[in-house]
């Protein structure tokens, strides 16, 4: 039967037409192989659309203060200095390179009056630095990518004859499985969505380039794509997962009407002068600001007011805090009783800025709460809550290129890698992240390519991933994959979301393998024919895996900090900041263990004042000074 | 539940489907893409639609609703009346897979006929400089979500198959505005190309584009019609016709 079986042959594929999966595969192009980019929905759908707020680069276009090391440190103390240091330094360095890289392929950014890129202030970010598009950065740049793609394309129909020869998009493609053979990788294996039919890629490298995971929860900004494809694949060919407790719970979320919950609300908003209030009208976030930042937050209206004008004079408004403690505290306060009617706070812009300039700098946004909620935001506040934003755990990976660790071949780049944003992510790292990361990912890939050559896959290799599509629908009158789907969000909302106690995550964990062993009997109705609880029924085997993942790791980790917050141990804890969790899968269960996070080096300690370190390092680590 | 609603969807291709009848409950503040991911859980798990993002950025869920095309995602079920049936049909233009998804890849065959956008070649990355007002002409089309309800509601397309071949659709009229307006594109024949390879004149500008835009970019104001304008301007002004002459014949064009 697996004669028949569509099959290709490339140098890489790439899985994930995001921001990082695009970057990887213009990247290989350029650099004369042949790609693949294998992705869930149509070309140009992916995730990265929805990021809005801009992407971070030190181009010092608005202040010429910053510069790559202000960004690393910003970056560092946002992730609550748990971050691998050499991917916070790369991304800090080369992120202004990747922006401008963007307008030699036709981004238009807004501008400042030289005619430069312009910048805005973000939370957690010293100085103004997203460059930006109104509120629709993440559909420039994924635009920008993909007439790139279609560039290469041309030039390849111009060669070759055939634009397609080289480069080829294929759109609506699930991958189930990651091949190898003798321990190497060999390709990957999937459907086709629009018909169920099977094709086999054969590769000597994959990137991994698949986004996040938040279809794990309930209330999330993620579409439905995010159902961690990608870590899964990767722990199942024997690569690692590092970190999966940290989820950033973005702060600001619709909370109403009910169909929209979740749906994210730029961050942009605070940037522009939003300000948070209570259902008693108080400015609540001046009661949240945490020690280690008191010496840049303003503790007081005015002082944050006259920040707008004055930055160099005044400490920046709690509201622009990294995402993990706005979070948190909108959390306490609705908690305290002092929520709105439908379980959030009040976020307004209008009292700051003219209707006309709200319009124009945070036009989706308007566009949105008008036409999906009936609020017109240049009138009134919006009501707002956390949502499940972004996992900051994911596939351990070799800075410089991108290599998982552990298994040669599999490179992971974007959302799905772990280590670069810590604990917590800086809003505006993110599309950064995906252009430093995708690009290496990219180089890392060719060289693997060219050092290793073939890999082709057998028979029986094939014949296993095969069979796995076909099962669910031998089965008949099994569990139907949405309901499942359901009650998993339904755990990992109530047992492993903001905030976490042992004995919740103990039932969590034991609830989750629950479902997985129900899951091993889905059935499908219908056909293979664009049946969406036939795809359910692999996301969710994915999603399963997450799951457990994230809930044995944050219940080992008893501390809080960033995207974990532990009820049961509230305080951050020096001795845990130098742990890395790395999980890893067995054929039956995820496996986590400790491991040493990498010591940063002398030359990255001593860019910081050694007293803001004692907040975050112990004793002997201070002492030493840094590595090497 | 706020309230019970008749639907009629579609279901099955174009050659052996038919619309079917459902009753589903919608809560109030509800889309209509709600109210069909209720119907997939639990009456139809394999009722196939596209969709991603559910907030009107990505351009997935396209479909018509009582024969108007839209964004399922950001139709509100309340816009309907108490008593009214919701009929969901998939975009005409195009052929369709299976219920509500249709094979839109004639716009990506088209997007890859735009010839990509050309950087000055001594402007190194970094050095670009452009006032604001002269980026926003351009960035107006770069809004567009790629939906492709305009392409769907477009009549030339719409309703004469025989067109798809020469003719890019208002899509790709924006692209190409965006491009010819773009303060660094050094290919200076944009709107030539859309006369001549693209079929712009084809467009008799009854604006059903515009309208269906849930971007609101001004597709026939601000892209189409500028463009036939100047290309009429270049066509018929005898000066400006000379000129293009002496500078094809320079290669400059």
């Amino acid at each position: 039967m697996t004669e028949q079986i569509e099959r290709h042959k490339y140098d890489i594929v790439v899985i994930g037409a995001g921001g990082a999966g695009l970057r990887a595969a213009v990247e290989a192009r350029e650099a004369g192989l042949s790609v693949a980019i294998v992705c869930k929905s149509l070309f140009g759908k992916a995730h990265t659309v929805m990021a809005e707020g801009g992407a971070a680069a030190s181009m010092g276009n608005v202040n010429d203060n910053d510069n790559w090391m202000v960004h690393f440190r910003d970056t560092m103390r946002g992730g609550k200095f748990l971050n691998h240091y050499r991917m916070a330094e790369l991304h800090a360095k080369e992120a202004p390179d990747r922006i401008w890289e963007l307008e030699t392929w036709g981004a238009l950014f807004d501008r400042t009056k030289e005619g430069k890129i312009s910048q805005r202030n973000f939370g957690g970010h010293e100085y103004p630095r997203l460059a930006h598009v109104g509120d629709r950065t993440g559909l420039e740049l994924i635009r920008t990518m993909q007439q790139r793609i279609v560039a290469l394309q041309q030039k390849d129909g111009r060669d070759f004859g055939d634009p397609e020869k080289n480069i080829r998009v294929f759109a609506e493609v699930t991958i189930t499985e990651i091949l190898k053979e003798k321990g190497k990788i060999a390709g990957a294996y999937g459907y086709r969505r629009e018909n169920g039919e099977e094709v086999l890629f054969e590769a000597p490298a994959v990137v991994i380039a698949t986004g996040g995971v938040g279809k794990t929860f309930k209330i999330t900004s993620n579409s439905w794509e995010g159902t961690g494809d990608g870590h899964a694949l990767a722990l199942k060919a024997g690569a690692n997962l590092v970190d999966m407790e940290f989820l950033q719970f973005h702060p600001t979320g619709m909370v109403w009407p009910l169909s929209v919950k979740g749906i994210l609300v730029t961050e942009s908003v605070r940037g522009e002068g939003g300000i948070l209030t209570n259902s008693l009208g108080e400015r609540f976030m001046f009661k949240y600001i945490p020690d280690v930042f008191k010496d840049k937050y303003a503790d007081n209206e005015a002082e944050a007011d006259r920040w707008y004008v004055d930055q160099d004079n005044n400490r920046r408004p709690p509201e622009l805090l990294p995402r993990d403690e706005v979070a948190r505290a909108i959390n306490s306060e609705v908690k305290a009783g002092r929520g709105t009617e439908h379980g959030g706070v009040f976020l307004d812009v209008s009292k700051r800025l003219s209707a006309e300039i709200i319009k124009k700098r945070l036009p989706s946004m308007w566009h949105q709460f008008y036409e999906l909620a009936g609020v017109d935001i240049t009138k009134e506040a919006m009501e707002v809550g956390p949502t499940c934003h972004y996992v900051m755990g994911g596939v351990e990976v070799d800075p410089d290129s991108a290599a998982a660790v552990g298994v040669d071949g599999l490179f992971a780049a974007g959302e799905v890698a772990g280590g670069m944003h810590g604990s917590n992510r800086l809003g505006g790292n993110s599309l950064t992240d995906l252009l430093v990361f995708g690009r290496r990912a990219g180089m890392g890939a060719v060289a693997y390519v060219k050092s290793h050559g073939e890999n082709p896959v057998s028979q029986s290799t094939l014949e296993k991933a095969a069979a796995r599509i076909e099962a669910p629908f031998s089965r008949v009158g099994g569990e139907n994959a949405y309901s499942l789907h359901q009650e998993l969000q339904e755990i990992t909302h109530n047992l492993v979301g903001i905030i976490r106690t042992g004995a919740e995550l103990t039932e969590a964990i034991k609830e989750i393998a629950e479902i997985r062993k129900r899951s091993a009997n889905i059935s499908v109705t219908g056909d293979r024919k664009f049946n969406p609880g036939f795809h359910l029924a692999f996301d969710l085997d994915n999603m399963l895996l997450v799951a457990e993942s994230t809930a044995k790791s944050a219940l080992l980790r008893e501390e809080s900090r960033g995207g974990h917050t532990r009820d049961d141990f509230p305080g951050m804890n020096s001795t845990w900041r130098q742990v890395n969790h790395i999980s890893s899968f067995d054929g039956e269960k995820v496996n986590i263990k400790s491991q040493p996070l990498p010591v940063l080096p002398k030359e990255l300690f001593d860019l910081f004042d050694v007293h803001e370190l004692e907040k975050y390092m112990t004793p002997e680590e201070i002492s030493k000074g840094g590595s090497n | 539940m706020a309230r019970t609603l008749k639907l009629r969807i579609w279901r099955g291709s174009d050659q052996d489907g038919a619309l079917q009848d459902v009753t589903v409950e919608a809560n109030s503040g509800e889309v209509v893409l709600d109210i069909i991911h209720r119907v997939q859980a639990t009456q139809m798990g394999d009722l196939a639609v596209r969709w991603n993002c559910k907030a009107g950025k990505c351009g997935s869920c396209s479909m018509e609703i009582n024969g108007k095309p839209r964004l399922a995602c950001m139709t509100q079920v309340s816009a309907y009346a108490e008593d009214e049936v919701i009929t969901i049909t998939p975009l005409r233009a195009f052929p369709v897979i299976k219920d509500l998804v249709t094979d839109v890849s004639f716009n990506y065959k088209k997007a890859l006929e735009v010839r990509a956008y050309e950087h000055p070649a001594d402007l190194a990355p970094g050095e670009a400089r452009m006032e604001q007002i002269d980026v926003e002409r351009s960035q107006e089309f770069r809004k567009c979500i790629e939906c492709f309800l305009c392409q769907n509601t477009c009549h030339v397309i719409r309703d004469h198959e025989e067109n798809k071949k020469s003719f890019a659709g208002p899509r790709f009229f924006i692209r190409l505005a965006e491009l010819d307006m773009h303060p660094l594109d050094t290919l200076r024949n944009r709107k030539q190309s859309a006369q001549e390879e693209h079929g712009l004149g084809m467009c008799n500008i009854t604006k059903c584009c515009t309208e269906v835009c849930p971007e609101h970019i001004r597709i026939t104001d601000n892209a189409i019609i500028p463009m036939k304008e100047r290309v009429v301007d270049v066509k018929y002004d005898p000066l400006r016709w000379l000129g293009s002459v002496i500078r094809k014949r320079e290669g400059i064009l």
